[in-house]
């Protein structure tokens, strides 16, 4: 958090310090941070409490929506935009469960207000897979079991996806480090930890056959 | 424990003669029978005659009892699955309740007009019943009113339905309630005090949900003291004289909420043909029959819908006053109404009691229980059901048993089933005061659990303990020297078969071979989906993900509630009998087209075969393309239970863990169960709930913890920041092994496990393995660090 921007510090800019340092580590929530801050285009303008258009880039895709200012982003995923993969627990930045990405960065959508997402590349649970086409991610959570209500699920699999993002190869405890923010009453961890660290071995073990096929051609 | 509503059939059965079926003709089948690694023996049983062959034992299945990936999953990692709080409706309006902020009182006035003048609110409704709490016996010893008297802080008074969810909010805000207060209180030993505020000015009593969980009836009461419920059996007296070792100790346990991920919600459709209510519900059947009473209105204009919901572990019966608010919304508002509790909200909802626990036990120099007796006091709030004598009264045969169970009431949201309603409190206290017994026996914890026990599933669970654990090397209590102490314990649960009657299924087989099943039943996140397509499946020899399930909707047929752990063993024998009646439907309608007899045809290795011709066999869809008609279907009930015999169920677990005697942090290390739950159908998804419940029981006995404001009534950390629920980071090391256990009861044979699971021995292991590690005996929990420190004599203890 030393690094926040020396700008009029404000909810909007405590609640985006809040939402991203809390889904990720704290380096890479910095960087983001200080981008986000800096880009906002309503972070120097008055507006609301009416509605207002804003546009929002969301899995590579544009959609035009009419919101108050204070919506919450996960409020207007799911409200507005029917993208209810995003999940809302506790509201209040302490569960995970409505993680998303924000320029590829997790962050959560209950802590972040919609406008300050406006200008940024929004991805979440729906935008993860192509089609039926599931992430390497989700289909190790089904294959391991990975989910009992499945209420959590989307949230953790962002978690857990992003970590592989950053970090191909982690080990157990760096998964356990990229989920202790996300809550999962069920009691389905063990399973999160097996099927992201399934992940990551099936990628070491392809990145291994290519280097073992380029190997034979050089 | 009010678990009537879920005696096994046969009993309820002699118990009301009038409703006695006639005799159903039978035929005697010889059934597998016992444990595997004990070797399996057969069992003849006398079942009606249209239920199909008993099946073999798992290993000779194709599909039940293999692990089977989640019918679900791809819908629920994609963010396809649509919960109650992701309907979106035309139309729809967002609903918020406003709730009491004093925790006592009675309400003068409430206005509503600053709420109903904000633009976009479309309804208002002040309420005039509460659901799910308790009521007096006599509501004339209360001067009639409006409004309902407020008895906790949080309890619902009105709702607002308005175009946004921020709206409704607002419109909350707005709505001013004017209060004649009265004195409360909100701790149980407050309350017991003869000059304490009386919660009710009389005797009253709560219904028990459909999940079990309420406390007795009619029983005496006195200030706010309701009870005893009383067990006596034989002589405690006599069997404390004579044993020849006694162990006596206080126990403490604390409210723990269920904290489900999705909260307490209702999206209802009010239409004059039909109301269409989506839920966040474990009973499909329970909402639609509490909608239909509360509105009166016929069943049939009822339509509860459950695709997914977000975890419920008791909490969720019945509409409540949630459903009966948004439905109340809908009908004046002439819209759909979503409403779904917020965080703090749902943490006053519904809860785990608390106790406090009195426990004596007497044994012999060999070993032989003399007598146990056990007085409770706990605490469900305005609610009751805070008995905890399930564990002392049916794990271990004692000739004498004396139980006092009493509730107290006190100004907090109202207790509710949760997993295994009174074991998790009881089992604390119980197998802690069994090691206690074997320590002064000079006894092995494990070897004196053998002289007792008369469960041979256990025995075996103990048995592969002795395997597969570090048991055998178990130091003396505190052989550590250093400040950080290491221990093992294990503590044994006791779960019951209960089964619902209501529990039906259809089977439809199309002309294209595709395969359907259709049951009102829900699926709660315990697999129920998966669970019904491999038995499908394996009756028809297809793989269990090309069998589509259509389940969670009252138009299908009726479905158990799923609380007791009844789900599994009440709705897969009528998914079976629905199959096979439809598959034998099929072989008779195209038998004739094959030039053979439908008995002539069977499923064996994934196909249809002639039994007479091993060079014939055909596909599914092979054979359904020969059906004259378009479609064939088949529905079917469970029958009763085989035979009459009282089931129960357990688990064994054991806890490795380290104690840092300088800060008090318990750290667990290890944790390995063994469970039964009869013949397992999906081992995948039933490691799936003996994990949750391992990690859930870890929770409540080392973080979760209710904090009332003595002084304001307030639930002081209704938020999941102070509500502290186990995360990823306090995972230990799980191992499990699932011990098959075939007791030829229905034709499925399989059983529920979401009680049994951990959830009601971890506390217990936990405090055994302290023990182990310290030579300090616990108490007390949760064991936080202000706990342990004070249990270990570093500091005063803390009252929290």
């Amino acid at each position: 958090m030393a690094d926040i921007p020396k700008t009029k510090f404000s909810r909007r800019g405590f609640l985006k310090g809040a939402s991203v340092s809390a889904a990720t580590t704290v380096i890479e929530s910095a960087s983001a941070l200080a981008r986000e801050t800096k880009d906002s285009l309503y972070h120097d303008r008055s507006v609301g409490p009416d509605p207002l258009a804003v546009k929002l880039f969301i899995n590579g895709h544009e959609h035009s929506v009419m919101i108050e200012p204070r919506y919450t982003l996960a409020e207007t995923l799911r409200d507005n935009l029917g993208l209810t993969g995003t999940k809302v627990v506790c509201d209040r930045g302490s569960c995970s469960a409505c993680t998303i990405w924000i320029d590829k960065t997790p962050a959560l959508a209950c802590m972040t207000l919609a406008i300050d997402a406006v200008g940024r590349q929004i991805t979440t649970i729906e935008g993860l897979s192509h089609g039926d086409t599931m992430h390497p991610v989700q289909a190790a959570f089904v294959k391991h079991d990975a989910m009992q209500c499945g209420f959590c699920t989307p949230g953790m699999v962002m978690s857990c996806a992003a970590l592989l993002e950053r970090n191909p190869n982690p080990h157990l405890d760096d998964v356990k480090h990229a989920v202790s923010g996300n809550l999962c009453r069920c009691g389905t961890y063990p399973k999160v930890f097996a099927a992201t660290l399934d992940v990551a071995e099936q990628r070491r073990q392809t990145a291994g056959l290519v280097s073992l096929v380029v190997g034979r051609e050089a | 424990m009010a678990l009537d509503s879920l005696v096994p059939a046969e009993e309820s059965e002699q118990a009301s003669p009038a409703t006695a079926k006639p005799d159903i003709p039978k035929r005697t089948e010889s059934f597998v029978f016992g444990i595997p690694q004990n070797g399996l023996q057969q069992k003849e049983r006398e079942v009606p005659l249209d239920e199909p062959p008993p099946l073999p034992s798992n290993a000779e299945l194709a599909y039940i009892g293999k692990p089977t990936e989640r019918y679900d999953g791809p819908a629920k990692v994609m963010g396809k699955g649509k919960y109650t709080a992701d309907v979106n409706l035309p139309g729809m309006l967002y609903a918020r309740l406003v709730d009491a902020t004093i925790p006592h009182g009675r309400i003068v006035s409430i206005d509503t007009s600053a709420a109903e003048k904000l633009q976009g609110v479309r309804g208002v409704h002040v309420i005039e019943h509460v659901y799910g709490i308790a009521e007096l016996r006599d509501s004339k010893q209360e001067a009639p009113s409006r409004y309902p008297v407020v008895r906790y802080a949080g309890q619902p008074i009105a709702g607002i339905a308005a175009t946004s969810h921020q709206i409704a909010d607002d419109a909350a805000k707005l709505v001013k309630v004017q209060y004649d207060e009265m004195p409360f209180v909100v701790d149980r030993s407050d309350a017991r005090a003869e000059d304490a505020p009386m919660v009710f000015p009389g005797p009253a009593d709560a219904a028990g949900s459909a999940g079990g969980g309420g406390g007795p009836k009619g029983v005496p009461q006195k200030g706010n003291v309701h009870g005893p419920q009383r067990k006596n059996v034989g002589d405690v007296e006599k069997g404390f004289a004579e044993a020849d070792v006694i162990v006596e100790g206080e126990y403490f346990t604390q409210v723990q909420t269920h904290s489900a991920l999705e909260t307490h919600g209702f999206v209802v459709d009010w239409k004059p043909e039909e109301v269409t209510v989506y839920a966040s519900t474990q009973g499909t059947s329970s909402v639609r029959d509490e909608f239909a009473e509360v509105f009166k209105l016929p069943k049939s204009k009822v339509r509860v819908i459950t695709e997914y919901m977000g975890g419920g572990f008791g909490a969720k019966f019945g509409a409540g006053n949630e459903g009966v608010i948004a439905a109340t919304l809908s009908q004046k508002a002439h819209a759909p109404v979503k409403l779904m509790l917020d965080r703090r909200q749902e943490h006053i909802v519904s809860n785990r009691p608390d106790s406090h626990q009195t426990l004596k036990i007497g044994a012999k120099r060999d070993g032989t229980l003399t007598a146990i007796h056990l007085t409770s006091y706990g605490t469900a709030g305005v609610g009751t059901g805070a008995g905890t004598a399930g564990p002392a009264t049916n794990m271990y045969k004692c000739p004498n048993l004396l139980t006092d169970e009493y509730d107290v009431f006190v100004n907090a949201g109202p207790g509710a089933a949760f997993r295994a309603p009174g074991h998790p409190q009881g089992c604390f206290a119980f197998e802690q005061a069994i090691d206690e017994l074997a320590v002064k026996l000079n006894m092995d914890p494990l070897t004196f659990r053998e002289k007792i026990d008369e469960s041979p599933a256990r025995k075996a669970e103990r048995q592969v303990i002795l395997e597969r654990t570090n048991w055998r090397n178990r130091r003396a209590a505190g052989s550590d020297s250093g400040p950080i102490k290491r221990g093992m314990g294990l503590a044994q649960s006791v779960w019951y078969r209960l089964v619902s009657m209501d529990s039906s299924c259809e089977v439809r087989v199309s002309r294209d071979g595709s395969v359907e099943l259709m049951s009102a039943v829900q699926d709660l996140g315990t697999g129920t989906k998966t669970m019904l397509a491999i038995i499908v499946a394996e009756e028809f020899g297809i793989p269990p993900s090309s069998v589509v399930i259509r389940i969670g909707d009252t138009r299908f047929p009726i479905g158990p509630d799923s609380g007791g752990s009844v789900t599994a063993g009440s709705i897969t024998p009528a998914a079976r009998n629905a199959a096979y009646q439809a598959k034998q439907k099929l072989f008779a309608a195209i038998a004739p087209q094959f030039g053979t007899t439908a008995d002539n045809l069977t499923v064996q290795n994934g196909s249809i075969a002639f039994k007479n011709d091993a060079s014939r066999s055909y596909t599914l869809k092979q054979v359904t393309a020969k059906l004259p008609t378009a479609e064939i279907s088949a529905r079917a009930t469970r029958a009763a239970e085989y035979s009459k015999e009282r089931i129960t169920y357990g688990g064994v677990d054991y806890v490795e863990l380290a104690v840092d005697t300088e800060t008090g942090r318990v750290h667990i290390e290890k944790v390995f169960g063994a469970h039964d739950c009869g013949r397992p159908i999906n081992p995948l998804g039933v490691i799936s709930q003996i994990n949750g419940g391992i990690l859930q029981g870890i929770s409540y006995a080392l973080f979760e913890q209710r904090i009332m404001d003595r002084n304001a009534g307030h639930m002081l950390n209704a938020n999941l920041e102070n509500y502290k629920i186990l995360g990823a980071r306090e995972v230990p090391q799980i191992d499990i092994v699932l011990v098959e256990n075939y007791i030829a009861q229905s034709s499925t044979d399989a059983a529920g496990i979401g009680e049994s699971a951990g959830i009601i021995t971890l506390a217990a292991a936990i405090g055994n393995a302290f023990y182990n590690a310290t030579g300090v005996r616990m108490r007390k929990i949760p064991m936080t660090p202000a706990n342990v420190l004070s249990a270990l004599g570093k500091v005063q203890e803390v009252q929290a």
